[in-house]
């Protein structure tokens, strides 16, 4: 189990300084200049109003741009082994202290969206498969069809609309720390939940539910049937445990698929997070920010499945020994 | 000798979207204490199907809908598939032994687990007691370096190692009948023979029944002392093994022996001849005997009257058939 | 002792049943199981209502989507304009008719490009195995870490604007998914015997991953590719939501979603009713890939 997790651990870093590297390479190659934003602020702020080649030159050699695209990866990488991100472009800010300040937004409500997910699905589909056919079941499915078709940023809309317009109820948009404001938090963060999580939880239990059907035919499950054991007995201990064994694989995807909708939800309901901030940076060309946010996205997701990787060792033993 | 288990006229039909399966269609048989008893027929014949009714384990689309199973004084079909009475006879009284030792094991829960699970249910013991019962049954199954395997997982054993550990957890609640399906259709050669020894090595020291299903005569040939021989949903011939063999009086039967090669028999002393034709589909069944369009011996009575019920040809032997054959 | 059986290899009848050329019955067969759910005959319908649609959409839209009309901005449904208008005064169902163009256009092409550099991929993986197995996978392993919107977003946003750029970066998005399935296809496919026939016959690698490979690992890919355009289009508009997808004044849905969320006590259709678009064209192309697969081989359920 050591040299599996191990192993799992190197390619996870390999992976890791690859995607860093495609990172990179898109900043520079694709079409685009990494300062023209920068320019543009200056001159909006009327620091400089025209900037000519001269000018643009002294600019890219002040930032590095000028040197061989693996020179600056080879420094970019030290700096970050160092545990410097780099300094904004566009709004001049240290890019560490933007991130310290805005990832536990994004990580506390992507946390909050990976429990509701993964236990309300996981529930949903067990309880659809145990029960086929019922109602319940079909009401289900249904809603986890249509909810796997439902775009994120087009849900919240709608939720603003209903809740926050017409009812009244809850507030259109913003952000509020828990710490100082518990109640005004949660207030806030119910509506950009809720839209995430829809669909996380239709594929989650359109999953669950499949594996479940699947293992139910198995023929483990038959010889338990055939034990005398009662079904809760069968459901419990020989059916749940196997049909989690794919369900647990995919978790890491639903890691991916959360920070992909905190981009969405932290635009509708502007909340000042991870996703906010390197949707902007994209939109300004400010490939400091682009290159941090993106290796902490990478190492979120890496790690997730690093974590899956271990859970799905502990789960089945084949992997285990293998 | 005492008959612990008599099925009547049991049918158990499919509903499936191409129409109603009809898998057993008023099979009878009785098996008596200490027997062992061979189902034979080809796949599809039902002979597993009237298994798993009497175990009743049939699951949906399937159903019994008719028939008659007393098992040690008790009516089964009273009982629900799932209720107290069933759960306390399956698994304990009355156990199975599956195809497929590949599968048939969980593969996340330990070796021990699986085999202590029906102990802890059905004998009441704890843990500790449960655990070390485990050891002695795979012991006795022949499974080497029992009380450090116990701890493995079943990818861990070998496809005839999981079989054993499989006919240990039959066996772990001195059942009355095991039924095995298949045994050894999914095992090596060597290991089959092993593995058959040991179950009738096993239910003989035990006094326990045990049932054979399998499509290969051979198997049954060596160990059974009775033989059902199942044709589209019903039997149409039971009898002595030997009877059986020796002198079969159903075309289907004489077609099967005719198919197989004799151990023993010398080479091109006897020509091997298949059954001609496919069986028959169990959804549009004809009301005259299934075997009519492939049978050799077919009279013109065959074509106009119903299949028809079973009649005594010996003692002990009877078939399902119009004409009268003599094999030698 | 203990041995590597544990994973049943694919059945060869099931790959068999897709790999033989259809026959009448085998059509009959799949419309049977095809039409036999309704969800299934609903997804079918929608795809052909938009499908028709983005041809016709000239002749049924009312009328034009990019000309401005700002004494009439703003309004709420009514006979004339059954959806009211924007900000800038054009017709909501027109922009939507015609929007149906635009997502399919990028939907079709996305796929397409992302599916024949993903199929390679996977077929020379699956073919060649050793090294070029392990980087292919390293490769498409750091695609899949980032997130799929923020790796489109990265590519879109720093690509320019403009809708080819929109489809590279949507193309660029499922390289990695389509290079894994089609692999994962091929190494089922590879393990059949007729594959060994042809290696028996003196057949080269490249003919035998042209002639023998690749058409039997094709149908499930043909799934995978319907359930894909549902993606696509979905990640189109999430970009032009975002503003970094398809340029104004194109009529794309996810842009006309954005636009109308500053409106939405004027008149919230301008927001959600796009977005009822999105829905039907993503559930029609899932459902349909959904009952293909289904029709083709059950047992694919759950592979893809």
């Amino acid at each position: 189990m050591t040299t599996y997790i191990i192993r799992r651990l190197i390619i996870g870093v390999i992976i890791l300084l690859l995607v860093t590297m495609m990172v990179f390479l898109f900043v520079r190659l694709l079409p685009g200049d990494p300062l023209m934003v920068f320019m543009g602020n200056l001159r909006g702020s009327g620091q400089i109003n025209t900037m000519g080649p001269e000018e643009h030159d002294r600019l890219m050699h002040e930032y590095g741009l000028d040197k061989p695209i693996y020179e600056q990866y080879i420094k970019w990488l030290g700096d970050v082994f160092q545990g410097h991100l780099g300094k904004s472009v566009g709004i001049g800010q240290d890019v560490g202290t933007l991130i310290a300040e805005r990832l536990p937004r994004t990580a506390y409500i992507g946390l909050i969206l990976f429990v509701i997910t993964t236990f309300g699905g996981i529930f949903a589909g067990i309880y659809c498969a145990l029960r086929r056919g019922s109602w319940i079941d079909n009401t289900i499915t249904t809603i986890a069809n249509i909810g796997m078709t439902v775009p994120t940023f087009w849900f919240g809309i709608l939720l603003i609309y209903l809740f926050g317009y017409k009812l009244g109820w809850l507030p259109l948009f913003g952000w509020v720390n828990p710490f100082e404001d518990f109640w005004g938090n949660i207030r806030h963060i119910i509506l950009p939940v809720a839209s995430v999580a829809l669909g996380g939880i239709a594929g989650m239990a359109r999953l669950v539910r499949s594996c479940m059907l699947e293992v139910m035919r198995a023929d483990y499950v038959r010889t338990a049937w055939a034990k005398g054991l009662r079904e809760r007995v069968i459901v419990i201990r020989h059916q749940i445990k196997n049909a989690m064994i794919p369900v647990v694989t995919v978790l890491g995807g639903t890691v991916g698929a959360i920070l992909g909708g905190s981009v969405f939800i932290e635009t509708v309901f502007s909340i000042p997070g991870m996703g906010r901030l390197m949707t902007t940076a994209i939109f300004d060309y400010d490939y400091q920010i682009v290159q941090a946010t993106a290796l902490i996205f990478g190492g979120i997701v890496i790690f997730s499945n690093l974590i899956v990787d271990i859970a799905w060792g502990w789960l089945d033993p084949r992997i285990r020994y293998g | 000798m005492t008959s612990i288990l008599d099925v009547e006229n049991l049918k158990t039909y499919f509903k499936t979207e191409y129409g109603l399966v009809k898998a057993v269609d008023g099979v009878s048989f009785h098996i008596n204490q200490g027997e062992i008893i061979g189902l034979v027929g080809e796949s599809g014949c039902g002979k597993s199907v009237s298994i798993l009714s009497v175990m009743q384990l049939i699951q949906k689309p399937g159903e019994i809908v008719d028939g008659k199973i007393i098992f040690d004084g008790q009516d089964l079909r009273k009982y629900r598939s799932n209720g107290p009475e069933m759960r306390a006879i399956r698994g304990s009284k009355m156990t199975m032994i599956f195809q497929e030792p590949m599968t048939s094991l969980n593969p996340v829960l330990t070796i021990c687990r699986q085999v202590t699970e029906s102990l802890e249910l059905h004998l009441d013991m704890d843990r500790q007691a449960a655990r070390e019962r485990a050891i002695e049954l795979l012991k006795m199954v022949g499974v080497p370096d029992a009380a450090s395997r116990v701890d493995d997982y079943p990818h861990q054993f070998s496809g005839g190692m999981r079989q054993r550990v499989m006919i240990a957890m039959a066996l772990s609640c001195n059942p009355m009948i095991i039924f095995a399906d298949e045994p050894t259709t999914a095992v090596d050669v060597t290991t089959q023979a092993q593995l058959l020894e040991l179950m009738k090595d096993l239910v003989t020291r035990l006094n326990t029944s045990l049932v054979i299903v399998t499509h290969n005569l051979g198997v049954v040939a060596r160990y059974a002392q009775r033989i059902y021989v199942m044709y589209a949903g019903r039997i149409i011939e039971s009898g002595l093994s030997e009877d059986i063999f020796g002198h079969p009086h159903h075309p289907y039967t004489i077609g099967l022996l005719h198919s197989v090669p004799r151990l023993g028999e010398k080479h091109g002393s006897r020509k091997l001849i298949p059954i001609d034709g496919m069986p028959p589909d169990l959804i549009n069944m004809p009301p005259t005997c299934a075997f009519l369009p492939r049978c050799t011996y077919k009279v013109e009575r065959c074509q106009k009257e119903p299949w028809p019920a079973l009649r005594a040809v010996g003692d002990q032997h009877y078939i399902s058939c119009y004409v009268d054959i003599r094999e030698k | 002792m203990a041995d590597k059986a544990t994973v049943t290899p694919p059945s060869p009848d099931a790959i068999g049943v897709t790999a033989a050329p259809p026959r009448r019955s085998e059509w009959r067969r799949f419309a049977r199981v095809y039409f036999g759910r309704r969800l299934y005959l609903i997804g079918f319908v929608i795809v052909v209502i938009i499908i028709l649609t983005a041809i016709f959409a000239p002749l049924l839209a009312p009328y034009d989507p990019i000309q401005n009309d700002l004494r009439g901005k703003l309004q709420g449904p009514s006979g004339e304009h059954w959806l009211g208008t924007d900000q800038l005064g054009r017709d909501i169902l027109s922009r939507i008719i015609y929007g149906t163009r635009i997502s399919l256009e990028i939907g079709f092409a996305a796929v397409f490009s992302s599916a024949i550099i993903g199929a390679l991929m996977g077929l020379a993986a699956a073919h060649f195995g050793g090294w070029v197995f392990t980087l292919i996978m390293r490769v498409t392993d750091a695609l899949m870490a980032l997130p799929g919107i923020i790796l489109v977003l990265l590519i879109a946003g720093l690509g320019g604007r403009g809708i080819p750029v929109v489809i590279f970066a949507l193309g660029f998005g499922g390289v990695a998914g389509m290079c894994r399935m089609m692999c994962g296809q091929a190494l089922s496919v590879k393990q059949n015997d007729y594959v060994l026939a042809g290696r028996a016959i003196g057949m080269s690698n490249w003919r035998i991953m042209l002639t023998q490979i690749f058409p039997n690992a094709f149908p499930p890919l043909i799934v995978g590719l319907t359930m894909a355009i549902g993606g696509v289009v979905l990640g189109e508009a999430g970009l032009s939501f975002l503003g970094i997808g398809v340029p104004a004044p194109n009529p794309s849905w996810g842009g006309m979603v954005m636009d109308g969320q500053r409106y939405l006590l004027d008149n919230a259709l301008l927001s959600l009713a796009p977005g009822v678009a999105i829905m039907l064209l993503v559930f029609g192309f899932n459902m349909v890939g959904d009952g293909v697969r289904d029709a083709i081989d059950p047992k694919l359920r759950g592979v893809l």
